[in-house]
């Protein structure tokens, strides 16, 4: 049994608001370990932590509560140097195209950056890795004199993306990588992904609103609400057979590229409010906008379980409620 | 009269100087946009969509930049219309919505002050007007404590929750035409099914018309009735967004359809168009798509006019010879 390379325990993180009167619970009680070589999806709510949980894997953001071990060793209880050493193996792809550019460097140099940080090799070995980097994200190499504000916004994402494949991290976390990009080029750059990891053992938290993606290239994803884990397991399992109301009304939301006369009018369009992280409600978080509430779920917060073997799921009436009742000989036989 | 349409974009053409030459990124890109009318603009990534928006509300950087052509909206050519004129289209008349909110909104003012600017430039209102009126421009695009976000600055917000804001900022008034460059990737698809639903209110409600820029394919399909595709800076294909999707006449659009992961097996290798766009510098002259096309033909290295095949545009030699495959899987193309 091999251990994992990202182990999160009880992560917590909370930032004060403007005037400092409330606490946005931007990450509340999260735990999911990921293997060597696994690529783990992430969906969820827009606002609901994702990009906050990625921060704190790489070490970005400090756990207000609980812990994040990188293979093992929980990065802040090592000497600073050792720290940022380690941080090398992992890193973050921004969502925001434009975080990491220095709109005063090219394209070349910017590709670059990260390896003369580290110093290794000569500078010429430099370029040469950096020009390669720029090539297999699908850009002619008179890309590299440019400026980011000469470039379109899938372009400045596959420089990004570029700029942290030179280091060879071991993990990555992809934070809505693929979004800007058109769906050719986007496929590319998924196979590319695809390669290196086959290549080199990488393991990439991928975190994506695109669900034809994230189920395409995930062996595993997990279904974020207000912080929270809704519900997590194998990509088909889930993408079949959702067992939490919200991953259901997502999976319905999900736009189809067929012609009107082929698309199911099947969307479970949520009602209610979308409730606020300062303030999330009791019990379960999801019920102000579950079609499925009763009573219960307002009082008690349903716990975390595993309600067949891999899934793992938090609602008073998990796959009853999404008409996929569990029935753990069913399941396992799918798992295995 | 009254079918005049509202946007009418004639031979538009957007040149860079950058170093020390100069690069035709755009080239005769014609278009027209109805009253209400809702058009999707797909296309390889960096082949002219977000500056095509830019050039229609001046916003392109102007020592490095040459536009040509014309674009037609309410009787006035926006192409080199005078500031003191585009103030009153832009943001006003015509809205955009930016690819990237974080750079299109300013770190250093709250998105109450920067909505309440709008606000104020084309409205007469005092401060506690312009201030509930931005709440809830925020509490229709779907953000909770619309007060909360009113106060925040965007580095405090989510990336959703910025684009919702910025969103919010194009629809405060009520414009005639909104131009949408990737509204919704950064949003759940949830929120993105309530953002779209809002957006078809308003174009039915108001008439306001869409050009909506998206990789999404599927967002096009469920908001858009036309569909436009770009390659290499030209127009290659204008249909109606259904017939694109089942028979795409132009083999750019076919391999972009192709290339969607719902025709592969989950983990199979996604199908993608071999090759790459020619460089800007060394654009041919003839079919820009020939050096990746497998249809290729001899004539094909002569330019290529857009040209109508039924309802469709299109800008390829072998038009109305060839049989492309679309968005379907083999099996819901046989049934
Ligand atoms: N200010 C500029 N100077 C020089 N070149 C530019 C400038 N702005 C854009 N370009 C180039 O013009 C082309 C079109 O850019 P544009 O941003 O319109 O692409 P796009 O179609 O929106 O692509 P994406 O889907 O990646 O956003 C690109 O090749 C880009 O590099
Ligand atoms: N630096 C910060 N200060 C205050 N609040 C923050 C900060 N960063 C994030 N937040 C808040 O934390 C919550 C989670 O934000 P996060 O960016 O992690 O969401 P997300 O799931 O990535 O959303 P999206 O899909 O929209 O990118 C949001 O309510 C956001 O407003
Ligand atoms: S616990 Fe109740 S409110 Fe929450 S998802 Fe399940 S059924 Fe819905
Ligand atoms: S003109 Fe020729 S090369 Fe170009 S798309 Fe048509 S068939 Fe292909
Ligand atoms: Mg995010
Ligand atoms: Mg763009």
């Amino acid at each position: 049994m091999t251990a994992p390379i990202v182990s999160v325990d009880e992560l917590r993180i909370r930032f004060p608001t403007q005037d400092r009167r409330e606490t946005v619970k931007a990450v509340d009680g999260v735990s999911f370990d990921v293997m060597p070589g696994e690529t783990f999806g992430i969906i969820g709510e827009s606002g609901s932590g994702k990009s906050t949980l990625g921060r704190a894997v790489v070490c970005l953001l400090k756990p207000t509560e609980g812990q994040v071990r990188l293979g093992g060793i929980d990065p802040y209880s090592l000497p600073s140097a050792e720290l940022r050493r380690r941080r090398r193996a992992f890193q973050i792809i921004f969502q925001d195209p434009n975080a990491a550019l220095n709109p005063r460097m090219s394209v070349i140099d910017s590709i670059r950056e990260p390896l003369d940080i580290i110093g290794e090799g000569s500078r010429d070995s430099r370029t040469r890795i950096a020009r390669e980097m720029l090539e297999r994200v699908g850009l002619r190499p008179e890309f590299g004199q440019r400026y980011p504000h000469e470039l379109s916004g899938g372009q400045k994402q596959r420089i990004n993306i570029a700029r942290v494949l030179t280091v060879r991290p071991s993990v990555i976390v992809c934070d809505e990588v693929v979004a800007a990009l058109d769906v050719s080029i986007r496929a590319d750059i998924l196979n590319l992904f695809a390669e290196l990891q086959r290549e080199f053992g990488l393991t990439y938290l991928f975190i994506t609103h695109d669900l034809g993606v994230v189920s395409h290239v995930s062996s595993r994803i997990a279904v974020m609400y207000l912080g929270k884990f809704m519900e997590m397991g194998p990509a088909d399992e889930i993408a079949e057979r959702p067992l939490h109301p919200y991953t259901q009304a997502l999976l319905s939301a999900e736009p189809i590229p067929l012609p009107s006369s082929m698309r199911a009018t099947r969307r479970i369009i949520l009602q209610g409010e979308i409730p606020s992280p300062t303030n999330p409600p009791s019990g379960c978080r999801f019920r102000t906008r579950c079609p499925h509430a009763q009573a219960v779920c307002a009082s008690e917060m349903p716990a975390w379980r595993e309600a067949a073997p891999g899934r793992f799921v938090a609602c008073h009436f998990a796959g009853e409620a999404t008409g996929h009742p569990i029935d753990p000989t069913t399941t396992q036989e799918a798992t295995a | 009269m009254s079918d005049a349409p509202l946007l009418d974009v004639r031979g538009l053409g957007i040149s860079f100087l950058i170093g020390g030459g100069s690069v035709h990124a755009t080239q005769d890109v014609s278009f027209a946009v109805q009253p209400g009318e809702r058009v999707g603009i797909v296309g390889e990534s960096g082949c002219g969509k977000t500056i095509t928006g830019l050039s229609l509300l001046g916003l392109l950087p102007a020592a490095t930049t040459r536009v040509v052509g014309q674009a037609m909206f309410e009787g006035e050519n926006l192409v080199g219309l005078p500031l003191s004129r585009m103030r009153h289209v832009r943001g006003r008349k015509i809205s955009m919505i930016f690819q990237e909110p974080m750079s299109a909104l300013d770190p250093v003012f709250t998105i109450g002050q920067q909505i309440g600017e709008t606000i104020r430039t084309h409205f007469k209102v005092d401060k506690k007007q312009a201030r509930e009126r931005a709440i809830e421009a925020l509490a229709s695009v779907g953000i909770p404590s619309p007060a909360r976000v009113h106060d925040s600055y965007p580095h405090q917000l989510s990336g959703g929750m910025r684009q919702r804001a910025m969103i919010a900022i194009a629809l405060v008034c009520e414009p005639r035409l909104l131009i949408a460059d990737e509204p919704t990737t950064a949003l759940d698809v949830t929120i993105q099914a309530q953002i779209i639903d809002l957006l078809l209110d308003l174009s039915a409600r108001q008439g306001t018309a869409l050009l909506f820029i998206t990789h999404d394919l599927g967002v096009i399909a469920e908001t858009c009735t036309r569909m436009i595709t770009m390659y290499a800076g030209q127009v290659v294909e204008d249909a109606p967004v259904d017939s694109a999707l089942v028979r795409p006449r132009h083999p750019y659009t076919s391999g972009l359809l192709r290339s969607l992961p719902r025709l592969s097996a989950r983990g199979a290798m996604l199908p993608s168009i071999a090759g790459r766009v020619p460089t800007l510098r060394d654009m041919p002259t003839g079919c820009r798509f020939a050096e990746r096309c497998a249809h290729r033909q001899e004539a094909c290295a002569a330019p290529q006019a857009i040209e109508q095949e039924g309802a469709h545009q299109v800008r390829c030699w072998r038009q109305g010879e060839l049989v492309l495959p679309g968005a379907l899987t083999d099996r819901e193309a046989a049934a």
